[in-house]
Protein backbone atom coordinates (compact mmCIF):
# COMPACT_ATOMS: atom_id res chain seq x y z
CA UNK A 1 0.00 0.00 0.00
CA UNK A 2 2.88 2.39 0.98
CA UNK A 3 4.21 2.04 -2.47
CA UNK A 4 1.63 2.37 -4.73
CA UNK A 5 1.40 5.69 -6.43
CA UNK A 6 -2.12 5.45 -8.06
CA UNK A 7 -1.97 8.95 -10.49
CA UNK A 8 0.91 6.40 -12.35
CA UNK A 9 -1.92 4.34 -12.44
CA UNK A 10 -4.48 4.27 -15.72
CA UNK A 11 -7.71 5.72 -15.43
CA UNK A 12 -11.19 5.74 -16.39
CA UNK A 13 -12.80 2.38 -18.01
CA UNK A 14 -9.34 1.00 -18.75
CA UNK A 15 -8.57 1.36 -14.95
CA UNK A 16 -11.62 0.08 -13.80
CA UNK A 17 -10.69 -3.32 -15.45
CA UNK A 18 -7.11 -3.03 -13.92
CA UNK A 19 -8.22 -2.56 -10.71
CA UNK A 20 -10.62 -5.54 -10.64
CA UNK A 21 -7.96 -7.28 -12.59
CA UNK A 22 -5.31 -6.78 -10.69
CA UNK A 23 -4.54 -9.67 -7.68
CA UNK A 24 -4.49 -7.48 -5.16
CA UNK A 25 -6.21 -4.70 -3.63
CA UNK A 26 -9.19 -3.43 -5.78
CA UNK A 27 -9.70 -0.29 -4.67
CA UNK A 28 -6.62 1.41 -5.26
CA UNK A 29 -6.09 4.52 -2.74
CA UNK A 30 -9.06 3.88 -0.73
CA UNK A 31 -8.65 3.23 2.68
CA UNK A 32 -10.28 0.12 4.04
CA UNK A 33 -12.31 2.22 6.44
CA UNK A 34 -13.81 4.40 3.35
CA UNK A 35 -14.16 1.29 1.52
CA UNK A 36 -16.18 -0.03 4.81
CA UNK A 37 -18.37 3.07 5.05
CA UNK A 38 -19.24 3.30 1.56
CA UNK A 39 -20.37 -0.02 1.40
CA UNK A 40 -22.47 0.08 4.74
CA UNK A 41 -23.80 3.71 3.16
CA UNK A 42 -24.83 1.39 0.14
CA UNK A 43 -27.07 -0.84 2.03
CA UNK A 44 -28.26 2.14 4.43
CA UNK A 45 -29.51 3.45 0.76
CA UNK A 46 -30.85 0.18 0.22
CA UNK A 47 -33.14 0.50 3.41
CA UNK A 48 -34.06 3.81 2.70
CA UNK A 49 -35.40 3.21 -0.98
CA UNK A 50 -37.42 0.48 0.45
CA UNK A 51 -38.95 2.71 2.86
CA UNK A 52 -39.94 5.39 -0.25
CA UNK A 53 -40.72 2.66 -2.38
CA UNK A 54 -43.32 0.94 0.11
CA UNK A 55 -44.64 5.02 0.71
CA UNK A 56 -44.79 4.81 -3.64
CA UNK A 57 -46.95 1.51 -3.15
CA UNK A 58 -48.98 3.06 -0.13
CA UNK A 59 -49.73 5.90 -1.58
CA UNK A 60 -50.63 4.34 -5.31
CA UNK A 61 -52.80 1.80 -4.37
CA UNK A 62 -55.25 3.24 -1.39
CA UNK A 63 -58.69 4.48 -2.55
CA UNK A 64 -58.90 7.25 0.45
CA UNK A 65 -57.34 10.75 -0.36
CA UNK A 66 -53.81 10.82 0.49
CA UNK A 67 -53.23 13.88 2.79
CA UNK A 68 -51.42 17.30 1.28
CA UNK A 69 -47.92 17.58 2.85
CA UNK A 70 -48.05 21.26 1.27
CA UNK A 71 -51.06 21.97 3.99
CA UNK A 72 -50.07 19.23 6.78
CA UNK A 73 -46.47 21.02 7.13
CA UNK A 74 -47.48 24.36 6.79
CA UNK A 75 -47.06 27.03 9.40
CA UNK A 76 -49.10 30.09 10.32
CA UNK A 77 -46.71 32.93 10.83
CA UNK A 78 -48.59 35.98 11.98
CA UNK A 79 -51.84 35.40 10.85
CA UNK A 80 -50.44 34.16 6.78
CA UNK A 81 -50.34 30.63 5.89
CA UNK A 82 -46.90 29.22 4.85
CA UNK A 83 -46.30 26.16 3.14
CA UNK A 84 -43.82 23.67 4.46
CA UNK A 85 -42.15 26.81 6.41
CA UNK A 86 -40.11 24.35 8.69
CA UNK A 87 -39.30 21.78 6.14
CA UNK A 88 -37.98 24.62 4.00
CA UNK A 89 -35.59 25.67 7.33
CA UNK A 90 -34.55 22.62 8.38
CA UNK A 91 -33.30 21.38 4.25
CA UNK A 92 -31.19 24.77 4.73
CA UNK A 93 -29.85 23.71 8.30
CA UNK A 94 -28.94 20.66 7.02
CA UNK A 95 -27.45 22.02 3.38
CA UNK A 96 -25.02 24.52 5.79
CA UNK A 97 -24.08 21.73 7.94
CA UNK A 98 -23.14 19.24 4.86
CA UNK A 99 -21.09 22.69 3.76
CA UNK A 100 -19.41 22.79 6.94
CA UNK A 101 -18.24 19.04 6.91
CA UNK A 102 -16.83 19.32 3.58
CA UNK A 103 -15.19 22.24 4.65
CA UNK A 104 -13.70 20.11 7.61
CA UNK A 105 -12.68 17.62 5.61
CA UNK A 106 -10.42 19.89 3.59
CA UNK A 107 -8.75 21.75 6.55
CA UNK A 108 -7.99 18.25 7.64
CA UNK A 109 -6.35 16.73 4.98
CA UNK A 110 -4.55 19.98 4.98
CA UNK A 111 -3.54 19.11 8.43
CA UNK A 112 -4.99 22.45 9.84
CA UNK A 113 -6.27 21.53 13.69
CA UNK A 114 -8.26 24.22 14.59
CA UNK A 115 -9.89 25.27 11.82
CA UNK A 116 -11.08 21.56 11.37
CA UNK A 117 -12.51 21.45 14.83
CA UNK A 118 -14.54 24.43 14.97
CA UNK A 119 -15.71 23.37 11.33
CA UNK A 120 -16.84 20.01 12.94
CA UNK A 121 -18.36 21.24 16.07
CA UNK A 122 -20.03 23.78 13.73
CA UNK A 123 -21.52 20.88 11.54
CA UNK A 124 -22.85 18.79 15.03
CA UNK A 125 -24.62 22.11 15.76
CA UNK A 126 -26.02 22.11 12.89
CA UNK A 127 -27.20 18.71 13.25
CA UNK A 128 -28.52 19.43 16.73
CA UNK A 129 -30.77 21.98 15.32
CA UNK A 130 -32.14 20.11 12.23
CA UNK A 131 -33.18 17.27 15.42
CA UNK A 132 -34.59 20.26 17.56
CA UNK A 133 -37.18 20.93 14.78
CA UNK A 134 -37.88 17.77 13.57
CA UNK A 135 -38.59 17.32 17.86
CA UNK A 136 -41.04 20.52 17.41
CA UNK A 137 -42.62 19.18 13.80
CA UNK A 138 -43.15 15.97 15.63
CA UNK A 139 -44.89 16.88 18.79
CA UNK A 140 -46.73 19.77 16.81
CA UNK A 141 -48.25 16.93 14.78
CA UNK A 142 -49.23 14.50 17.35
CA UNK A 143 -50.18 16.89 20.36
CA UNK A 144 -51.77 19.40 17.88
CA UNK A 145 -53.01 18.18 14.74
CA UNK A 146 -53.64 14.19 16.30
CA UNK A 147 -51.93 12.45 13.67
CA UNK A 148 -51.18 8.84 14.85
CA UNK A 149 -49.89 5.85 12.98
CA UNK A 150 -52.81 4.15 12.47
CA UNK A 151 -55.23 7.31 11.93
CA UNK A 152 -55.00 11.32 11.02
CA UNK A 153 -57.43 14.02 10.37
CA UNK A 154 -56.64 14.71 6.72
CA UNK A 155 -57.13 11.56 4.98
CA UNK A 156 -55.80 8.29 4.06
CA UNK A 157 -54.69 6.15 7.75
CA UNK A 158 -51.27 4.99 6.29
CA UNK A 159 -50.30 8.57 6.18
CA UNK A 160 -49.26 8.91 9.54
CA UNK A 161 -47.28 5.55 10.16
CA UNK A 162 -45.05 6.21 6.71
CA UNK A 163 -44.65 9.82 8.35
CA UNK A 164 -42.92 8.16 11.56
CA UNK A 165 -41.15 6.02 10.11
CA UNK A 166 -39.35 7.68 7.12
CA UNK A 167 -38.50 10.98 8.88
CA UNK A 168 -37.78 8.97 12.58
CA UNK A 169 -35.35 6.67 11.00
CA UNK A 170 -33.71 9.74 8.58
CA UNK A 171 -33.79 11.39 12.84
CA UNK A 172 -32.23 8.35 14.47
CA UNK A 173 -29.47 8.56 11.84
CA UNK A 174 -28.95 12.52 12.10
CA UNK A 175 -29.27 11.96 16.07
CA UNK A 176 -26.44 8.93 15.92
CA UNK A 177 -24.14 11.71 13.16
CA UNK A 178 -24.32 14.06 15.50
CA UNK A 179 -23.46 12.30 18.86
CA UNK A 180 -20.12 11.21 16.36
CA UNK A 181 -19.37 14.69 15.12
CA UNK A 182 -19.29 15.74 18.96
CA UNK A 183 -16.84 13.10 19.77
CA UNK A 184 -14.85 13.53 16.52
CA UNK A 185 -14.73 17.42 17.65
CA UNK A 186 -13.50 16.61 20.95
CA UNK A 187 -10.80 14.45 19.33
CA UNK A 188 -9.58 16.89 16.62
CA UNK A 189 -9.01 19.09 19.26
CA UNK A 190 -7.12 17.56 21.49
CA UNK A 191 -4.77 16.48 18.83
CA UNK A 192 -5.91 12.93 18.62
CA UNK A 193 -5.16 13.01 14.51
CA UNK A 194 -1.76 14.44 14.82
CA UNK A 195 -0.63 12.75 17.45
CA UNK A 196 -1.76 9.22 16.11
CA UNK A 197 -3.50 8.39 19.99
CA UNK A 198 -5.54 5.16 20.36
CA UNK A 199 -9.09 5.59 20.37
CA UNK A 200 -11.01 4.54 22.92
CA UNK A 201 -13.47 2.05 21.75
CA UNK A 202 -11.32 1.25 18.92
CA UNK A 203 -7.73 0.98 21.10
CA UNK A 204 -6.54 1.52 17.21
CA UNK A 205 -4.06 4.93 15.69
CA UNK A 206 -6.44 7.27 13.53
CA UNK A 207 -5.42 10.41 10.97
CA UNK A 208 -7.53 12.90 9.00
CA UNK A 209 -8.83 10.28 7.10
CA UNK A 210 -11.18 9.53 9.90
CA UNK A 211 -12.94 13.02 9.27
CA UNK A 212 -13.11 12.57 5.66
CA UNK A 213 -14.92 8.96 6.70
CA UNK A 214 -17.23 10.48 9.08
CA UNK A 215 -18.01 13.34 6.15
CA UNK A 216 -18.88 10.51 4.27
CA UNK A 217 -21.90 9.81 6.68
CA UNK A 218 -22.95 13.31 7.34
CA UNK A 219 -22.90 13.69 3.71
CA UNK A 220 -25.34 10.72 3.39
CA UNK A 221 -27.62 11.92 5.91
CA UNK A 222 -28.46 15.03 3.83
CA UNK A 223 -28.62 13.30 0.47
CA UNK A 224 -31.23 11.15 1.83
CA UNK A 225 -33.00 14.29 3.20
CA UNK A 226 -32.62 15.64 -0.39
CA UNK A 227 -34.70 12.15 -1.66
CA UNK A 228 -37.21 12.46 1.48
CA UNK A 229 -38.07 16.12 0.64
CA UNK A 230 -39.06 15.67 -2.43
CA UNK A 231 -40.88 12.29 -2.02
CA UNK A 232 -42.52 12.89 1.11
CA UNK A 233 -43.18 16.62 1.80
CA UNK A 234 -43.45 17.99 -1.91
CA UNK A 235 -44.77 15.25 -3.81
CA UNK B 1 3.34 6.45 5.33
CA UNK B 2 2.83 10.36 6.60
CA UNK B 3 5.21 11.31 3.56
CA UNK B 4 2.78 9.18 1.71
CA UNK B 5 -0.45 10.44 2.71
CA UNK B 6 0.28 13.95 1.64
CA UNK B 7 1.26 12.95 -1.54
CA UNK B 8 -1.78 10.86 -2.49
CA UNK B 9 -4.50 13.15 -0.59
CA UNK B 10 -5.08 15.98 -2.74
CA UNK B 11 -6.86 19.19 -1.68
CA UNK B 12 -8.93 20.68 -3.24
CA UNK B 13 -9.32 24.64 -3.18
CA UNK B 14 -11.98 26.10 -0.98
CA UNK B 15 -13.64 27.62 -3.94
CA UNK B 16 -15.27 24.57 -5.41
CA UNK B 17 -16.96 23.40 -1.59
CA UNK B 18 -18.65 27.19 -1.92
CA UNK B 19 -19.64 26.81 -5.17
CA UNK B 20 -21.60 23.65 -4.81
CA UNK B 21 -22.90 24.85 -1.05
CA UNK B 22 -23.98 28.20 -3.01
CA UNK B 23 -25.48 25.77 -6.03
CA UNK B 24 -27.55 23.47 -3.63
CA UNK B 25 -29.11 26.47 -1.76
CA UNK B 26 -30.37 27.85 -4.98
CA UNK B 27 -31.23 24.29 -6.12
CA UNK B 28 -33.12 23.68 -2.50
CA UNK B 29 -35.10 27.32 -2.86
CA UNK B 30 -36.26 26.15 -6.32
CA UNK B 31 -37.77 22.48 -5.39
CA UNK B 32 -39.29 24.39 -2.62
CA UNK B 33 -40.86 27.15 -5.09
CA UNK B 34 -42.15 24.14 -7.12
CA UNK B 35 -44.64 24.06 -3.90
CA UNK B 36 -45.00 27.51 -2.97
CA UNK B 37 -46.19 28.49 -6.40
CA UNK B 38 -48.25 25.20 -6.32
CA UNK B 39 -47.80 23.55 -9.82
CA UNK B 40 -49.66 20.58 -10.32
CA UNK B 41 -49.11 17.38 -12.63
CA UNK B 42 -46.40 16.03 -14.20
CA UNK B 43 -44.94 19.86 -14.39
CA UNK B 44 -44.81 19.46 -10.35
CA UNK B 45 -43.27 15.65 -10.56
CA UNK B 46 -40.71 16.35 -12.82
CA UNK B 47 -39.47 19.67 -11.73
CA UNK B 48 -39.20 17.67 -8.11
CA UNK B 49 -37.38 14.98 -9.64
CA UNK B 50 -35.27 17.48 -11.44
CA UNK B 51 -33.46 19.51 -9.03
CA UNK B 52 -33.08 16.27 -6.51
CA UNK B 53 -31.45 14.65 -8.97
CA UNK B 54 -29.27 17.47 -9.78
CA UNK B 55 -28.65 18.08 -5.86
CA UNK B 56 -28.14 14.37 -5.26
CA UNK B 57 -25.28 14.68 -7.73
CA UNK B 58 -23.59 17.57 -6.58
CA UNK B 59 -23.47 16.17 -3.25
CA UNK B 60 -22.17 12.60 -4.37
CA UNK B 61 -19.70 13.88 -6.89
CA UNK B 62 -18.18 17.23 -4.86
CA UNK B 63 -19.30 16.91 -1.17
CA UNK B 64 -18.57 12.71 -1.00
CA UNK B 65 -15.67 13.18 -3.32
CA UNK B 66 -16.91 10.66 -6.23
CA UNK B 67 -15.81 12.56 -9.05
CA UNK B 68 -12.02 12.18 -8.14
CA UNK B 69 -12.41 8.45 -6.99
CA UNK B 70 -11.39 5.80 -9.36
CA UNK B 71 -13.94 3.60 -11.65
CA UNK B 72 -13.46 0.75 -9.37
CA UNK B 73 -14.97 2.02 -6.35
CA UNK B 74 -17.83 4.22 -8.27
CA UNK B 75 -18.93 1.81 -10.40
CA UNK B 76 -19.35 -0.88 -7.87
CA UNK B 77 -21.20 2.13 -5.98
CA UNK B 78 -23.81 3.25 -8.34
CA UNK B 79 -24.94 0.09 -10.57
CA UNK B 80 -26.72 -1.67 -7.63
CA UNK B 81 -28.69 1.37 -7.86
CA UNK B 82 -30.36 -0.03 -11.25
CA UNK B 83 -31.87 -2.26 -8.55
CA UNK B 84 -33.67 0.10 -6.97
CA UNK B 85 -35.24 1.21 -9.90
CA UNK B 86 -36.22 -2.10 -11.07
CA UNK B 87 -38.11 -2.36 -8.05
CA UNK B 88 -39.51 0.86 -8.58
CA UNK B 89 -41.23 -0.78 -11.62
CA UNK B 90 -42.29 -3.65 -10.03
CA UNK B 91 -43.64 -1.96 -7.47
CA UNK B 92 -45.70 0.54 -9.44
CA UNK B 93 -47.51 -2.43 -11.08
CA UNK B 94 -48.13 -3.99 -8.37
CA UNK B 95 -49.94 -1.10 -6.48
CA UNK B 96 -51.92 -0.38 -9.67
CA UNK B 97 -53.19 -4.31 -9.44
CA UNK B 98 -53.60 -3.59 -5.91
CA UNK B 99 -55.39 -0.22 -6.30
CA UNK B 100 -57.56 -1.82 -9.39
CA UNK B 101 -58.69 -4.94 -6.85
CA UNK B 102 -59.84 -2.41 -3.83
CA UNK B 103 -61.52 -0.45 -6.26
CA UNK B 104 -63.75 -3.10 -7.75
CA UNK B 105 -64.33 -4.57 -4.34
CA UNK B 106 -64.87 -1.80 -2.67
CA UNK B 107 -67.39 0.26 -4.80
CA UNK B 108 -69.22 -3.00 -6.27
CA UNK B 109 -68.84 -5.02 -3.00
CA UNK B 110 -68.57 -8.34 -4.83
Amino acid sequence: MSELDISRLPKGGKGFAHDFAADQTTFKGVPWGKAMMWIFLLSDTFIFSCFLISLMTARSSTIAEWPYPSEVFGLTIFGVEVPLLLIAIMTFVLITSSGTMALAVKYGYERNRKMCAWLILATAIGGLTFVGMQAFEWSKLIFHDGIRPWSNPFGAAQFGSFFFMITGFHGTHVSIGVIFLFIFARKTFRGDFDTGRRGHFTSMKSDYKAIEILGLYWHFVDLVWVFIFAFFYLW
Amino acid sequence: MEQNNKKTTSTHSIGIYLWIWGLLFVFSTFSYLVDWYNFQGLLRWSLIIFFMLIKAGLIMSIFMHLYWERWAIVNVLLWPMTAIMVFVAIMTAESKYTFFTRALFFVTGV
